[in-house]
């Protein structure tokens, strides 16, 4: 099977800094894949490097065996911490903005039969998303969780063929996390999504993940900090069992992390 | 005893300190304007409010036999035609450039520098160079506004596009945005209510503007008119103008306010600002 998603020896390096060293993995069609790390270890260069929001200095990125384009398209969705929601526009404006773009690339504006399909579909998602109530809304006047919960919905939407999230939880209270983590192993078991999730929060990794890569840099030198990069140290596919107990090196890393 | 910065004052107490330093000093116009005419009836710096209103009837309610037409309607339209094209011209290419300049990074680097270095020009001082190209007619003063006014608000549009999170602009593109659709979906909405609070921050300079240019040269405006009368120490023309311009600047402020407000409601917090 063609993986969803691929990284062939990729490095990310500027001037004498090496961000990413030596970075080869290949992520399964349907897999929850997280990435922990340290702070400043490379994770979101990662998300940046498959969103095409960077380009590698070496090795090749294919998205479905394909290189991926120089620059973000509608084949990968994306959540962010924050600020990924438009706050001009009303909550189903914002879900219905993916087939606008699609359908109406001049005006961005849809009129009839498009028009109601669009907002049917766009009240579908946002129905299991939970904003059923607040359609009308903007932004502003939601919660974190639930414009959390519509910049998922509105990614979503396009049906992009893997959703990169980055840090999608992080900003959010304890119980409204949990809220969020039954909502997206929810949807990732429905729609059949293909998932990459960067997060600090190491037990968040492996509640949600088929597959934690946890990464650091490998070497160090101490009198030239920049001199090696992160590549992905550690590699567990989960199956359930396994999701109880996190690795003893895992542990240890998210102590690093914490402190 | 409560700090005094903590202290705030409510409703019609509000309204009343307001209103209070403004009744203060026309009260002190008033004696100030009584003591004068007391030592001379004859007293033009100071003319008292029965001077001005008469005065005023000329000017607002009879005709100019010259022009046949009643002068302060004239000087009206004159200059807020001037200022209208001025600063629409103005606003509408602050929308294309500061959109430009925002966005994309060929139009900043090579669009910015010019921007910014005709931004610190002092307009009046290129007056002439306008009167020589322009002529003396309507399009010296309209460009003398608009020289005055764009390059600021070019310069903040452009800073408040650029300033839109970037996860907005990747989110638009994994959507299926184009450069347009970004431009137009995204960046445009978010720009009018900055466009418009900018232009309610010109009209300040704009009238200044404007004044200027008709007070040098024009044969008809309010700041002509202002200039023509100062020959003859005529104060009780130029205080009632000076009112009405105020009053023509406040109606307009407001009303940009309440169209920003009106047709922009997701960037004004519930219950409007303050």
């Amino acid at each position: 099977m063609t993986p969803a998603l691929s990284f062939r020896n990729v490095w990310v390096e500027y001037g004498d800094h090496v961000v990413l060293e030596k970075v080869s993995l290949d992520v399964a069609p349907g897999a929850f894949v997280s990435i922990v790390g340290p702070s400043g270890a490379g994770k979101s260069t990662f998300l940046r490097l498959a969103l095409g929001q960077e380009a590698p200095s070496r090795g090749e990125i294919l998205l479905d065996g394909a290189p991926i384009p120089a620059e973000p398209g509608p084949d990968r969705g994306v959540v962010f911490q924050r600020y990924s929601v438009f706050p001009h526009m009303t909550v189903l404006q914002n879900v219905m903005f993916g087939a606008r773009c699609d359908q109406a690339p001049f005006t961005g504006l849809l009129t009839g039969a498009a028009r109601r399909q669009a907002k049917a579909e766009a009240e579908a998602i946002l129905q299991q998303v939970g904003l059923s109530a607040s359609l009308k809304a903007f932004p502003r006047a939601l919660s974190g969780g639930m414009q959390q919960r519509l910049a998922i919905a509105q990614a979503l939407i396009t049906k992009p063929r893997i959703l990169l999230l980055d840090e999608p939880f992080g900003a959010l209270d304890p119980g409204v996390r949990l809220d969020m983590h039954e909502l997206i192993t929810g949807l990732w078991r429905e729609h059949g999504l293909t998932i990459l999730m960067v997060t600090h929060d190491i037990k968040e990794a492996f509640k949600l993940g088929t597959r934690v890569i946890a990464v650091d840099k490998r070497r160090h030198d101490p009198h030239a900090p920049h001199r090696y990069g992160s590549t992905a140290v550690y590699d567990f596919p989960l199956d359930d069992k396994l999701k109880t107990a996190i690795p003893r090196e895992i542990a240890a890393l998210a102590g690093a992390a914490e402190a | 005893m409560r700090r005094l910065l903590n202290a705030r004052p409510r409703g019609g107490g509000r309204l009343l300190l307001g209103l209070l330093p403004i009744a203060i000093l026309v009260l002190l116009y008033l004696v100030a304007s009584e003591a004068r005419h007391a030592e001379n009836p004859r007293d033009k710096i100071l003319p008292t409010p029965a001077a001005m209103a008469q005065s005023m009837e000329i000017m607002a309610l009879q005709k100019d036999p010259r022009t046949g037409e009643i002068p302060l309607v004239a000087d009206t339209r004159a200059s807020l035609t001037r200022l209208g094209i001025a600063v629409g011209a103005a606003a509408a290419t602050t929308l294309v450039l500061g959109l430009s300049i925002g966005l994309l990074p060929y139009a900043r680097a090579g669009l910015g520098p010019l921007v910014a270095t005709i931004s610190v020009i002092p307009p009046i001082a290129v007056l002439p160079i306008l009167f020589i190209v322009f002529g003396l007619g309507e399009t010296a003063k309209i460009v003398l506004i608009f020289v005055g006014i764009t390059p600021f608000m070019v310069r903040d549009l452009a800073s408040h596009v650029a300033a839109i999170p970037e996860e907005q602009i990747v989110k638009a593109q994994t959507l299926g945005a184009s450069t347009w659709l970004v431009a137009l979906q995204v960046a445009l909405p978010q720009a009018m209510p900055r466009l418009i609070d900018s232009v309610r921050f010109s009209l300040g300079p704009a009238w200044v503007f404007l004044i200027s240019a008709e007070a040098i040269a024009s044969n008809v405006g309010l700041g002509y008119r202002i200039f023509l009368v100062r020959r003859y120490l005529a104060m009780d023309i130029i205080l009632p103008y000076v009112a009405w311009i105020s009053l023509l600047a406040v109606i307009i402020d407001l009303a940009l306010l309440t169209w920003s407000r009106t047709a922009f409601r997701w960037a004004h917090a519930p219950g409007g600002r303050r």
